[in-house]
């Protein structure tokens, strides 16, 4: 076999591969095109955009922690409009597809964002109701199933791409979450977003992070993300972008089998900035090496025990 | 071909030495990196192949030698992943990513520069001082005498180098930001350049905002990808109106003194 179908479609908007780079691992692509031809992803996501500008969180932002990283930026980001009028002029000359992630503290705030992305030039909308470094927003709209529901309702009405929502680990159970994502209109979910976690210094007895607690990522987190994808992929009918932990090929395909129809790639760009094109490389040699013709068949193709 | 794109370097290592307690001096080989690295830059290094420590670990240049392709580092074991680094052997490839971030403005324009470093800031001063070779003033602090490294490499260029240590086991006894004011009140110098701990950059900046004389800093923050794009190392430079969050990796290390808001 020469070559095998790489191409993966979320509702309706086709990716070339199924890779696509996790939101605030990869900016808005600038650094990494330094690295090699973005073209060669299947989609970016953006930093977390939120309606206005935001600093973020005081330093220290990073704590390594054993297999992983803690985080606590804090959404530092340039605002949406921002976003809209320097950063999707330079994404445009990529023969990739552009994901926006919005945040925001309020519903009204999200429609809003949704409203301005309408003639963006965005290809699919994330909404972030998991992010676990800001005070108001993030994470409270995704912990409970009917205010996961009552969002997305809202803000599927202002929207002209296809939405996903992207959920917390961080809840008891998170096929609920999906459920009510997809009841209320989501058209693909992603998971998981960072576990909330914490590391102290035994020395100062302060905590690593200026924030005291952090998103945990990296491959410490992979198990509970495959577990989550394939729970998920049980009780959904709309794609799932998975990720957590992915750092080559080989953990990509583990996600896809679980139930996943594309992959993000988030803390391994951090280690190496070729991650994801080595991510593609990966699947593609795993199809050749296993007569595998379309990527497509094996998602959600786990066998169980 | 050239590419076009940068990527990481597997570069040998060729010397490695323990120089003070934990202070380990290494020496990889890397014509890219010696063609391009100006003083004052970083590498940013994948210590070992291996997930339990995943970041790499960013670590001034200490010194270049274009002829032999030799790029010089020095660091401090204080973790996981520097006693991986401090273990890596002789002929092992590293995994570089680098020449990252700004510079120290080199400008022969200025007639005699200041170079201040404190403890583990004084590595990159040497690439700097290098880079000059004409009359300067170098000022180094350690902790004790145990800990003084670099002492010949400073002299060999600048004689006339001060080393100071805060215990008073070795050179003049104190902190080198006196000798600097003693040197900057007389009007010696009409630029500094300083790397260091937190309190000394402080007192660095403000004594050059004083005297009136630019100063360039070298600031540390804990980073992640070191290029720009997780933007954890912020640091807070002025704006006309205010401040806002700048990225240690890319938009520094090194600033002007005057854009760089410390906080109380």
């Amino acid at each position: 076999m020469n070559d095998a179908n790489m191409k993966v479609s979320i509702c309706g908007v086709e990716l070339k591969n199924p890779v696509i780079t996790a939101s605030g691992t990869f900016g808005f692509g600038r650094e990494y095109a330094e690295y090699y031809d973005l073209s060669r992803l299947g989609a970016i996501c953006v930093k977390g955009l939120t309606l206005n500008p935001r600093q973020g969180n005081r330093p220290p932002r990073i704590a390594e922690t054993p297999a992983g990283i803690l985080n606590s930026v804090g959404l530092q980001n340039p605002g949406v409009k921002h976003f809209i009028e320097h950063e999707i002029p330079f994404l445009k000359q990529f023969d990739t597809k552009i994901i926006a992630n919005i945040s925001g503290n309020t519903i009204e705030e999200y429609c809003r964002m949704a409203e301005i992305l309408y003639d963006s030039g965005v290809d699919l909308i994330e909404m972030n109701i998991s992010c676990p470094n800001v005070k108001q927003g993030g994470v409270a709209f995704g912990t409970k199933a009917d205010t996961v529901y009552h969002i997305t309702q809202e803000v599927k009405k202002y929207c002209r791409q296809p939405l996903i929502v992207k959920l917390s680990p961080n809840v008891t159970d998170i096929k609920e979450m999906a459920k009510a994502a997809q009841d209320g209109g989501a058209d693909a979910v992603s998971l998981i977003n960072t576990l909330l976690g914490m590391a102290i210094d035994i020395y100062t007895r302060r905590p690593v992070l200026a924030n005291n607690v952090g998103g945990l990522s990296g491959p410490a987190v992979k198990p509970i993300a495959v577990r989550m994808v394939w729970e998920v992929a049980s009780v959904v009918d709309i794609p799932i972008i998975g990720m957590g932990g992915i750092m080559n090929g080989e953990d990509a395909i583990e996600f896809m089998l679980a139930g996943a129809t594309a992959v993000a790639v988030g803390t391994a760009n951090f280690i190496d900035p070729l991650a994801c094109v080595k991510v593609v490389d990966g699947i593609r040699n795993y199809l050749l090496s296993y007569d595998i013709e379309d990527i497509n068949s094996i998602i959600g193709k786990v066998e169980l025990n | 071909m050239i590419s076009i794109y940068k990527r990481p370097y597997l570069c040998t290592i060729v010397k490695k030495e323990e120089t003070a307690p934990g202070i380990f001096d290494m020496t990889i080989i890397s014509e890219e990196i010696t063609r391009q690295a100006k003083p004052g830059q970083f590498l940013n290094i994948r210590c070992a192949d291996t997930l339990s420590t995943l970041l790499r670990r960013p670590i001034s240049i200490c010194d270049i030698d274009k002829e032999k392709k030799e790029v010089r580092f020095v660091f401090q074991v204080k973790g996981e992943g520097t006693r991986l680094l401090a273990n890596r052997s002789l002929g092992e490839l590293l995994d570089v990513l680098g020449p990252l971030g700004t510079s120290f403005t080199v400008d022969n324009s200025f007639s005699r520069p200041a170079l201040i470093g404190g403890g583990i800031g004084v590595f990159p001063l040497l690439f700097l001082a290098n880079a000059y070779r004409s009359s300067m003033d170098v000022f180094l602090g350690f902790r004790t005498k145990e800990m003084v490294v670099l002492e010949q490499d400073f002299k060999r260029i600048c004689p006339d180098t001060v080393i100071a240590t805060d215990d008073g086991s070795y050179g003049v006894s104190g902190y080198v930001t006196r000798l600097l004011e003693e040197n900057i009140k007389q009007g010696k110098n009409d630029i500094v350049y300083a790397c260091g701990p937190e309190p000394m950059l402080k007192k660095v900046q403000s004594m050059c905002s004083a005297y009136g004389i630019p100063c360039q800093l070298s600031l540390e923050q804990r980073m992640g990808c070191g290029i720009g794009a997780c933007l954890v190392c912020a640091c807070k430079i002025r704006t006309p109106k205010a401040w806002e969050y700048k990225h240690v990796c890319k938009d520094g290390p090194v600033f002007w003194g005057n854009e760089v808001l410390f906080d109380e």
